[in-house]
């Protein structure tokens, strides 16, 4: 289960992946050369981020004649939210904030 | 993966160099509460049902479903949490120590319902893991 957790972290970890799936979450379906068309990247290295995601399983991907399509996976986040590294972050950092409050609080 | 994911508990405890007085206010203070938390209506009465608000993303509203269960001043506080299908339970217990207060909190059933109740809310969760990358430092 953490394994698991730990590669879906690690493919969302980077800013490039994260909006290639969050592109993928919001629009559908899309391939390849539509998604390097608005990545700023070029293709190999979008290749290579869907790759990644793919060995998360956050994507999946199917060919249709000269192109790869891909789709997002959203169940692969399963692991997130049945593990709950999400929440664990989430209130660490707001302890982190609720101690510089009461700090704040002594002026 | 299976969707019978079992109950679970999250559990964080620190010790703050600050009275239990002074924490509660923080954590019962509907400005104080947005300052280190999020926007938010709530009010220090067992019932009182409340939202946490978050800023909006695309198929998820930003916004949590609570209500007030227990209100102990200075050493309970409890909330339900509802928000992308999940419900759970929010604790906080306050324990005086020589120097200050242990704080604990503790988040209790998750369910992970069936596929469709968190589909919708795939983006929402991107947004809601912004601090990957401290996270996964954290995980190596």
């Amino acid at each position: 289960m953490q394994a698991v957790a730990n590669d879906v972290f690690k493919a969302l970890s980077d800013p490039t992946r994260r909006a290639i799936f969050e592109r993928l979450s919001r629009d559908g379906e899309q391939t390849v050369h539509a998604l390097t068309d608005d990545s700023g990247v070029s293709q190999p290295a979008v290749s290579k981020h869907l790759g990644i995601l793919k060995n998360a399983k956050l994507v999946r991907d199917r060919r249709e004649g000269r192109e790869t399509h891909y789709r997002a996976q959203p169940q692969a986040l399963a692991p997130l939210i049945d593990w709950m590294s999400v929440y664990g972050a989430f209130w660490r950092d707001r302890f982190d904030q609720l101690e510089n409050l009461l700090k704040r609080m002594d002026k | 993966m299976t969707n019978t994911a079992p109950t679970r508990t999250l559990v964080i405890e620190r010790e703050v160099p600050h009275s239990p007085e002074k924490v509660w206010r923080a954590l019962t203070e509907g400005p104080l509460i947005e300052e280190w938390l999020m926007k938010n209506d709530f009010q220090p009465v067992v019932g009182h049902r409340f939202n946490f608000r978050s800023t909006p993303v695309p198929n998820w509203d930003g916004v949590i479903d609570c209500e007030v269960l227990v209100l102990e001043p200075n050493a309970r506080l409890s909330y339900s949490w509802g928000t992308m299908g999940m419900t759970s339970v929010v604790a906080w217990t306050l324990t005086p120590t020589k120097g200050g207060t242990h704080v604990r909190i503790e988040q209790t059933g998750f369910r992970s319902e069936q596929d469709a109740a968190y589909k919708g809310a795939t983006y929402g969760w991107t947004k809601f893991i912004g601090n990957l990358e401290r996270v996964v430092a954290r995980l190596d």
